[in-house]
């Protein structure tokens, strides 16, 4: 949820990138963090293991602007992807205000996109949240890779009622990473302004 | 949903907190104290180390309180409430206050595992009651009850504006 700090004149926003292993979570963070000006970033935390697969978790803190006379601040989480880290992501779904589901389009990790999404659903669940009530934004990458399958059946299968914003990408080159960013931001701020009265 | 409600810190709330946590600096020896969410957002800092980065300590605080929960719960204990890590020069002394925020102490030889221990249950207590009632007023204020959110006057416009770079 949410902080709010009148003190500071800050609102803190909690946002988690998540997908299967190797979609690219980590990848657009670092793309974000080098392409942000330094006033506007912290330092970009990765607790990874020694072949840079995530352990726990990245971090990376930024601020977009001011609302208000508010400065608006979103830290930035990735989830380990691989399926026996669930534990470690269940924690850091923890007080989320938004979510990017990072699909991968390739041909071969289409079933792995399919169950790390019901995997999201499912640990939102369990911490109380409502996976159709929260902000989702679905970004579909490595849409430059060959073996890349159709937007429309990853659509069909991930985002069926096209009720989430959703984003081509390739994150290495860096297309779609702000794009995605921004609506997630976006649809954070909303739910922010509807939830308060 | 049915969750913690949203912290919300007022000015006043923020003035209470520090003089706590400034009053345990005093009392402990100790070289900063910091209070941070357990969602990983920094709520006030006091001590000398005033200036590190103090964005990614709550972070990482956060995420060690949490593993270490989970932790607990894998062997059958419903929680590690406190933690210690200690260093060459410097330690670290965690305690969860008001079941919602976590407390840290850093502290050097100037002051010991013994007197930070008794000196943070002391503070412990002022501070759950202290956030004991601005969970309260957030509950308040999520039965509709509360005073009104600057941000119900967020117009779409102060959204598109902070994307117009």
């Amino acid at each position: 949820m949410a902080f709010i700090n009148y003190s500071a004149r800050e609102i803190n926003c909690k946002l988690v990138y998540y997908g299967p292993g190797l979609c690219g979570k980590t990848t657009n963070l670092k793309y974000i963090y080098e392409k942000t000006a330094a006033d506007a970033k912290g330092k970009m935390i990765s607790l990874a293991t020694e072949t840079e697969r995530t352990l726990f978790f990245d971090f990376l803190p930024l601020a977009l602007g001011e609302i208000r006379g508010f400065k608006t601040r979103f830290h930035l989480y990735t989830v380990p992807g691989q399926v026996f880290y669930d534990a470690s992501r269940k924690l850091i779904l923890k007080g989320v205000d938004g979510v990017v589901f990072v699909a991968d389009s390739q041909e071969e990790r289409f079933e792995a996109n399919v169950e790390s999404l019901e995997n999201l659903k499912a640990n939102l669940r369990e911490q109380g949240y409502d996976y159709d009530k929260i902000p989702v934004v679905i970004q579909y990458n490595k849409r430059d890779l060959p073996n890349a399958v159709s937007v429309e059946s990853l659509r069909e299968a991930l985002n069926p009622t096209g009720k989430n914003p959703d984003f081509e990408a390739a994150a290495q080159s860096g297309k779609g990473v702000f794009e995605t960013l921004k609506a997630l931001a976006r649809l954070v701020l909303q739910e922010l302004k509807k939830g308060s009265r | 949903m049915s969750l913690t409600p949203q912290l919300v810190l007022f000015e006043e709330d923020h003035r209470k907190l520090l003089a706590v946590s400034e009053r345990l600096v005093a009392d402990a020896n100790a070289k900063a104290v910091f209070l941070v969410d357990r969602n990983g957002q920094l709520v006030t800092e006091a001590g000398e180390l005033k200036g590190i980065d103090t964005t990614s300590l709550a972070s990482l605080v956060a995420g060690n309180v949490a593993a270490t929960q989970g932790l607990a719960k894998v062997i059958g204990e419903p929680d590690f409430p406190t933690h210690f890590h200690q260093g060459e020069r410097d330690n670290v002394h965690i305690t969860l206050v008001a079941q919602r925020i976590i407390l840290v102490v850093v502290f050097d030889e100037r002051s010991s595992l013994g007197l930070v221990r008794l000196r943070v249950k002391k503070a412990g207590q002022r501070l759950s009651e202290v956030f004991d009632e601005i969970f309260k007023r957030a509950e308040a204020e999520m039965d509709g009850e509360g005073p009104a959110s600057p941000f119900s006057e967020i117009s779409d416009e102060d959204i598109d504006n902070l994307f117009s770079d």
